[in-house]
């Protein structure tokens, strides 16, 4: 569904239903590049299971027009937002890297809104390699193929993929090369400079989980350490064989670990 | 900038889409021979056939063997996904029946697998598909003959008989202009020869039969699908990019991204029409894309030998392969496949069909049979068998001649082809009356 949001369209999928005011909803936040379809599964599962499903294509991403927005917190801003203009009280957030990231802050500064978090190829602060920044603000292909190869455990380099006829690498690196011009620059920036995600944590007062790859190498389990000391009480699951990519290299096992806290 | 490199073509024709075993540790990729498969619980059920997990039902959708060769294909094409299915023949209906319905329109090219041109010019008008078959060598033909209606345009990478390299970066412009995808078939080249998408194709059919397998032991066609053509943006392809009855409602563009056609592919042609593959042919078709590179490499090179020795016969009257002087599409062939042209060719005989006909029954070590892409010689006499329906002036317009043979060189030892060629010729020459 379409809906505006700050005089531009906010794209949302909804597993092609209306928005029901006596259902929980739980709302999905695509990572950096990314757009609303790396999380089909999970949002037609959570949809059968008696929830509104919000999955949401950020500014400048996939169907939603606008300017890719420049910070964590105004992503935050825009996420709630949305809320309101589905009229929706609250949400358990679920956000894969940047939109991990956007959730934290969300769950911080908005706890009304927040039942719960899940936090998915997670860490902070989240820092991104200066190769990565210039090659992404030049808009040089060279960024989409580091974050696609390091997006992957070194196992699933060469596919194996469970859900069937899918090259999760090709399917991944189309998605980076669909973003427009800049969009990808802005995302990592926000990741980068995204220093109070830890101090963030803190405030987390609703059930939060973190869903990690153990084969991460852009977020890598040993990172997370201050995140998981910050927030209160968080359950962390720790996938076996995933990277960072964990909702394409890990669907089934990241569903099981969601219905922890969702 | 340089990024990362990705693993290189025969990395991937090793181990792509595969992983040891995780139930045994078997290092080569088992067949799964199970038309079915267990679900955990009635949950874990209903979400397998919802699309939520991942994971496999029964083997005429998904097969955990298929899905190795699938993303192993998908792989080698740099593209997002594929389906195996039960012969090329099959991949092209897939394809065909995944973008269009009746009232639809293709622009093909006219040198076409006999197979394709009979799917297209005389079963497919049947069910309200039309084609048009122009020139593959001019790209303004094909722009001159899309219509309103037009949903695909197809062409092979090598066409048949006469080799017309087909110019995929024009021709994807023009498909990409009127806001159509340009699908070629790459059987006769593989990802060894040639990469279609990155010159501009976004459908990709192979009959895997032929050199991706090189045994000649199973029949069976793979769909790639590149993920590059924006199916939304061109508005012509509702079964995409509008909800489908058939799957409650389902938008394929807006739940599967670039995965779109491939999915559709799967969730309602590989469900409805059924020509799936069989687990063991996937496994037979695995085995051979192993040692693609160094089969191709040795195909090309054993069929430079063998033009080489034609073009010295005084019977032969043309030998057509791009990479020989007078061959109409040699620079764009030396552009576009630096590696070679691949291992299947026609010549010209003198003395027509009965020295067509000598010719092939002649040779012992050449097998006399309709198939390409085998690790053994192959040859045919056309205008005596693929093409016989068709008179002399079909027959011309195709660029068959009465004394036209096909050769599809093998890995043998290329002396010994010679020696048999020899034999052949000598046949030939006393069928149509000569000393030699």
């Amino acid at each position: 569904m379409r809906i505006e949001v700050n005089g531009e369209t906010a794209y949302c999928y909804t597993n092609c239903r209306d928005i029901e005011a006596d259902k929980p909803t739980v709302m999905f936040i695509h990572g950096s590049g990314m757009d609303h379809t790396v999380w089909t599964l999970a949002s037609r599962h959570f949809a059968r299971h008696g929830n509104n499903v919000v999955s949401l294509d950020l500014p400048g991403h996939g169907r939603s027009t606008g300017s890719p927005l420049a910070t964590v917190e105004e992503m935050a801003g825009w996420v709630i937002a949305v809320l309101d203009a589905l009229n929706i009280t609250d949400a358990a957030l679920v956000g894969h890297s940047l939109g991990s990231l956007i959730a934290l802050e969300c769950a911080a500064s908005h706890s009304d809104r927040v039942r719960a978090i899940a936090l998915v190829g997670t860490t902070s602060p989240m820092p991104v390699s200066d190769a990565i920044l210039k090659a992404a603000e030049a808009n040089d292909h060279a960024a989409f193929d580091m974050l696609t190869q390091w997006g992957f455990s070194k196992r699933h380099q060469f596919g194996g993929n469970r859900n069937s006829g899918i090259w999760m690498i090709g399917n991944t690196l189309r998605l980076y090369e669909r973003s427009a011009p800049g969009v990808l620059f802005h995302d990592m920036r926000a990741c980068n400079e995204y220093i109070s995600g830890t101090e963030q944590a803190a405030k987390v007062s609703c059930p939060a989980l973190l869903i990690l790859g153990a084969e991460d190498r852009l977020t890598p389990v040993r990172s997370t350490r201050a995140l998981q000391e910050a927030i209160p009480s968080p359950v962390v699951e720790v996938l076996p064989g995933a990277g960072h990519t964990i909702m394409v290299e890990a669907p089934n096992a990241m569903l099981d670990a969601l219905h922890k806290v969702l | 900038m340089a990024g990362p490199d990705y693993p290189g073509l025969d990395t991937l024709a090793l181990h792509a889409g595969a992983q040891p075993d995780p139930a045994t540790g078997a290092r080569a990729t088992p067949i799964y021979q199970s038309a079915s498969f267990c679900f955990p619980d009635s949950d874990y059920a209903a979400s397998l056939f919802n699309i939520e997990r991942a994971g496999h039902v029964y083997s005429r959708l998904s097969n955990p063997t298929n899905a190795v060769l699938e993303e192993r294909i998908a792989a080698l094409e740099g593209g997002v996904g594929a389906i195996a299915t039960a012969s090329g023949q099959a991949a092209l209906h897939l394809a065909i029946i995944t973008l269009m319905g009746a009232g639809s329109h293709i622009v093909a090219s006219a040198a076409l697998y006999g197979g394709s041109h009979n799917l297209l010019a005389y079963t497919l008008p049947r069910f309200g598909i039309e084609t048009t078959f122009v020139d593959p060598r001019d790209p303004q033909a094909f722009a001159n003959a899309i219509q309103d209606t037009t949903r695909l345009v197809f062409g092979e990478t090598l066409g048949n008989p006469s080799l017309d390299v087909l110019n995929i970066p024009a021709i994807a412009e023009v498909a990409h202009a009127a806001g159509l995808p340009l699908m070629v078939d790459s059987t006769t080249t593989t990802p060894y020869l040639i990469k279609p998408f990155e010159l501009g194709a976004d459908i990709i059919q192979h009959s895997a039969t032929k050199f991706l397998s090189g045994h000649g032991i199973v029949i069976g066609g793979l769909l790639v699908d590149s993920g590059q053509f924006d199916w939304e943006y061109s508005g012509k392809f509702p079964t995409l990019s509008e909800p489908y009855e058939g799957f409650h409602n389902l938008i394929f563009t807006e739940e599967f991204g670039p995965a779109a056609m491939i999915q559709r592919a799967r969730k309602e042609g590989l469900r409805d029409f059924g020509a799936c593959m069989a687990p063991t042919s996937a496994f037979h078709i695995l085995q051979g894309i192993e040692t693609l590179s160094v089969r191709m490499s040795r195909h090309v090179e054993n069929t430079r030998t063998i033009t080489s020795f034609l073009l010295e016969q005084e019977q032969v009257t043309r030998v057509g392969y791009p990479e020989l002087d007078g061959h109409p599409d040699q620079a764009l062939a030396k552009a576009l496949m630096p590696n070679g042209c691949g291992a299947v060719f026609s010549f010209d005989l003198a003395g027509g069909r009965e020295a067509g006909i000598a010719f092939a029954d002649a040779l012992s070590v050449f097998s006399h049979l309709a198939n390409i892409g085998d690790a053994k010689s192959l040859v045919i006499h056309p205008a005596s068998t693929t093409h016989h329906r068709m008179d002399a002036e079909a027959l011309a317009a195709g660029g068959i001649g009465e004394g036209t043979i096909r050769l599809s060189i093998g890995l043998e030892d290329p002396k010994d082809l010679i020696a048999d060629l020899k034999q052949g010729l000598r046949a030939a020459g006393k069928a149509a009356g000569g000393s030699r």
